[in-house]
This record gives structure tokens, sequence and C-alpha cells, in this order.
């Protein structure tokens, strides 16, 4: 399978903190790879170091064949950051088509990516008088809006309702199908189940790297939450 | 930069002020809040001439440095500068595309308050208004130049405001609207000549004084824009596409 995304020996500070550790992985093309892990492992510095916004300490990403960052990779990344990043004082369709601006696209665009995060109806409201749920769709609406080749979440799924969370997964899969590189974090579990591959990250270490499936078959439990804990304990064990 | 990006970046940014109507209101109308307490405290008399003159300038200043500093730091606070790094959009599509949006404000502010000082209040200079409306133009966009600068050291709303007495007070007090800066002591006349304020206070009193563009006006103008061109040089090397 064509690698999308290649992370080599990858070391980051934050602060005066290492919060990644030398990590290495490949992320395939046209699949849904979780990013899983508690609060504070990494998730969303991993994430920045792919879409080209966090200093390196050491270590190389490539996307697409390119260094993350480089220009060229720009017209054919999308990043939905964690805290929704959209103009407050702007209205939803407003946002959406600002964005699809820089990619040079037109307001049809715009729409279909408003529609596509079902906020079809809220598009004429300003993003301030948005709930929370709907304000990270409309987030999401700017990221989706570029057709990016690489689409990068960070827990694009938080305070939504179980409906729609559910439209959204079928609709990242769609786009999957469609041959788009999907990165998504998560630290809910029953979300992992719909990825095609798992990342496990625990305080800057990449801990398991399968299919959710050889994931839970290894840890011999059909429980994620449950396989998850058991390999940390395996390691830890390893490590004593 | 892309001539395609740029206006749209213009137009992003001056549809939020749209939407923020109180402020487009504080902006057209402090002014002239201002300007007629002038009028008043000084009876409409030959010293009202001099100084609204130099206010009409210092104005679109201090009100575009502010705006332009909270409206920088909350790109940098709500993520959306971080994500606009990860678009093809260029450092220069947005320090152009503020100094050009809350230019073209500064230019509508400029123009009603100038209305409301030379057909109200009988504002009376020897140049045309024209230059007048012109120098304060400028001056709005090195505010605007040094509100993008100085938002890179604020993390808080709180801080971003207080650059503004830092920044503008000591331009404000050594421009030579108070004390003529050939009798200041000579180490405030070194600070003073280092001011760009100081030459757009002396841009606009040569407009108050001569008929026709002088060239200290023009010059004094220049210096001007290379100030803004030094502060947008500057604020262009704070914005970093990558982060720790
Ligand atoms: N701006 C920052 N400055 C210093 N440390 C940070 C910063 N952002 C995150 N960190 C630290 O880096 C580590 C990883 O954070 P992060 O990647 O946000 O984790 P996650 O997304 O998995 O919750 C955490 O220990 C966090 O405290
Ligand atoms: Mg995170």
């Amino acid at each position: 399978m064509e690698t999308a995304i290649e992370v080599s020996d990858l070391v980051i500070n934050r602060g005066k903190r290492e919060v990644l550790h030398g990590l290495t992985c490949t992320i395939p093309r046209g699949s849904i790879t979780g990013l899983l892990g508690p609060s504070g492992s990494g998730k969303t510095t991993l994430m920045r170091a792919v879409v080209g916004v966090q200093l390196v300490a050491s270590g190389r990403v490539s996307v697409l064949g390119e260094p993350a960052g480089s220009p060229a990779l720009r017209h054919r990344i999308g990043y939905l950051t964690q805290a929704p990043s959209v103009y407050d004082d702007l209205t939803v369709r407003e946002n959406a088509r600002y964005f699809a601006s820089l990619y040079k696209l037109g307001h049809a665009d715009a729409d279909a990516a408003i529609e596509a995060v079902g906020l079809g109806q809220a598009a004429h409201q300003l993003v301030a008088n948005l709930s929370g749920g709907q304000r990270s769709r409309a987030s999401l609406a700017c990221a989706i809006v570029g057709r990016p080749e690489v689409l990068v979440l960070d827990e694009p799924t938080v305070g939504q309702d179980p409906v729609l969370r559910d439209d959204l997964w079928a609709r990242f899969r769609t786009m999957a199908a469609d041959g788009t590189t999907i990165l998504v974090s998560s630290h809910v579990m029953d979300e992992a189940n719909r990825c095609d591959r798992l990342l496990l990250i625990r305080d800057g270490h990449l801990i398991g790297d399968d299919t959710p499936a050889a994931i839970k078959t290894t840890a011999g439990t059909d429980d994620l939450d449950e396989a998850f804990l058991r390999i940390i304990r395996q390691q830890e064990k390893a490590a004593a | 930069m892309s001539p395609h990006t740029l206006a749209s970046t213009i137009g992003r940014i001056v549809r939020q002020l749209r939407h923020d109507r109180r402020t487009v209101g504080l902006i057209i109308v402090v002014p002239l809040l201002l300007l007629t307490l002038l009028y008043y405290m000084f009876d409409g008399g030959l010293l009202f001439d001099r100084i609204a003159l130099v206010m009409l300038g210092i104005f679109p200043f201090i009100i575009m440095f502010l705006i332009t500093s909270i409206a920088m730091l909350r790109e940098r606070t709500s993520g959306t500068l971080e994500r606009l790094f990860t678009t093809p959009v260029g450092k220069l599509d947005l320090l152009f595309g503020y100094g050009i949006a809350f230019g073209l404000v500064a230019a509508a502010q400029a123009a009603v308050a100038a209305g409301l000082a030379y057909w109200l209040f009988d504002l009376d200079t020897a140049g045309s208004a024209w230059l007048v409306i012109l120098i304060a133009v400028a001056n709005a966009v090195l505010g605007v130049a040094l509100g993008l600068l100085c938002s890179a050291f604020a993390r808080t709303e709180f801080q971003a405001v207080q650059f503004m007495p830092v920044v503008a007070l000591p331009q404000i007090l050594l421009c030579g609207l108070f004390v003529a800066r050939d009798s200041m002591a000579g180490w405030l006349q070194v600070i003073s000549d280092v001011l760009p304020l100081s030459y757009s206070v002396e841009a606009l009193t040569e407009v108050g004084r001569h008929a026709d563009p002088t060239g200290t006006m023009w010059r004094d103008l220049g210096i001007v824009v290379g100030a803004i061109i030094l502060a947008l040089v500057l604020g262009a090397a704070t914005l970093r596409r990558r982060t720790a």
C-alpha cells in the first residue's frame, strides 16, 4: 500500500520538556488512521508536525513525498485544530467562503462543505452564536472545503450528538474511499473501531500500530479499552 | 502573495468589522466627539486650528493601532492563524490584508472627521484638505503596522491594550504638539527625531501653513511610509509558520 505520511525518529520539545521521543510510523494512503492516547500524550503535537506548524527538534516528517509544511503541500492538506479555529465575528458561510477562496475555490464549494457537516440551516448565523458542537462543525467545514488529499482531524467529534457523529464518520468513510488519507485523533474508544488502523500513543511513545482487530487479538480481548490497558501493562512489565 | 488571496483577505477583515456595528460606530463617532470637545474648549480660535489639524492625524493612528493589535492577537489565540499557515495563504497576504482593510476604514474615518472640522468648525488650513486626509491615512496604516508588530508581544487582550500608552503616548507627547521640538532638551529631541509620529505631525503643520505641498511635507510623508515598511518587515518576522 502506498504511504501518505511517513514519520521517522521524530523528537519534539514543548516548553522545556521533550514530548515526543523519537516516534516512527507510516500512514497508508486512502485510509482512516486513528491516533489514540490519553490527554497530554502528544496527539496534537504529532498532528501539528504533520501539517507543518510545529517546530521539530530532530527527525523527519514527510507527507505525500514532500517534507511536512512545504509550500507545495499547502493546497493538498486540511487541518482541523482541536479548539475550533473559525472567526467568531463572521457567519458560517463567510468563514467557509474565506477558506475556500484560499484554495481558489468558489461559493458553491463553500456551500457544499457546509452541507457536508450538516450546518446548512445555520449557514447565515454568526459563529459566535453557535453551540459548541455547531462551532466545531463550522471549523470542520473549513478544513474539508479545499478537498484535501490529506485530512488531519484533531478530535473532530467531541461534543457532537451520536446521530451527527455517525453522519460525520460516514462522511469520513466516503472521503477515504475517494482516496483521502485521514488522520484522526480521539480518546473515545468506540470511534477507534471505525478506523482502518490505530496508532496508540502514550507519554510521547508509540505503543501500538496495527488494525483495531489485530490490536484486540494480540491483547487477547475484544474490548479496545481493555486492549489498550493490557498493552500498557505489558510494556511496563517489560521495562521493569 | 497573490492578488486573489489578498483581495479575499481584505474582504474577510472588512466583513468581520461590519458584523461589529458598535465598533464601526465608535471608530467614526469618537473622533467627531473629541473634535467637538476641542472646538468648544478653544472657542474655535487659532489654537483650535493648530490642535484639530494635528488631532486629525493622531486619532486614526491610535484607533487603528488598538484595533489591529486586538484583531491580530485574536488571530493568534483563536487558532485561526495556525490554521491559515497550513493553507496557501502568504504572510504578506495577511500583513497587507490588514494594512489595506484598516487603511480603507481609516480613510472613511478621516474623511468624516475632516468634513466636520472643515465645514462645521471652520478649520482653516492654507493647504488642501485632501493632503490632510492623505497624511491621516498614512498615520492609520502606521498604526496598523505597529499594531501587527506589537500583537506578537502580547498574550492577552489586557496586555495588548497596555501597548497603546507605551507606543502612542510618548509619540504624542514628543511630536511637537505640546512643546515645540526645537525647544526640547537635546536628548528629548533625539527621541522625538526617531519617532515616526513627529514627522506626520510636522507634515500636517506644513499643510496648515503652506498653500502648496512643500518639500518638507513630502519628505516627512516619505519617512512615515518608510516607518510603515520597517514595522511591516519586523511584523512579518514575528509571524512564524512553525511554533514551539
Ligand atoms: N504550547 C505548549 N507549551 C508547552 N507545553 C505544551 C504546549 N502544548 C502542549 N504542551 C505539552 O505537550 C504535551 C503533549 O500535548 P498534546 O500534544 O497537546 O497532547 P494531546 O493532544 O495528546 O492531549 C503535554 O504534556 C502538554 O502539556
Ligand atoms: Mg490534543
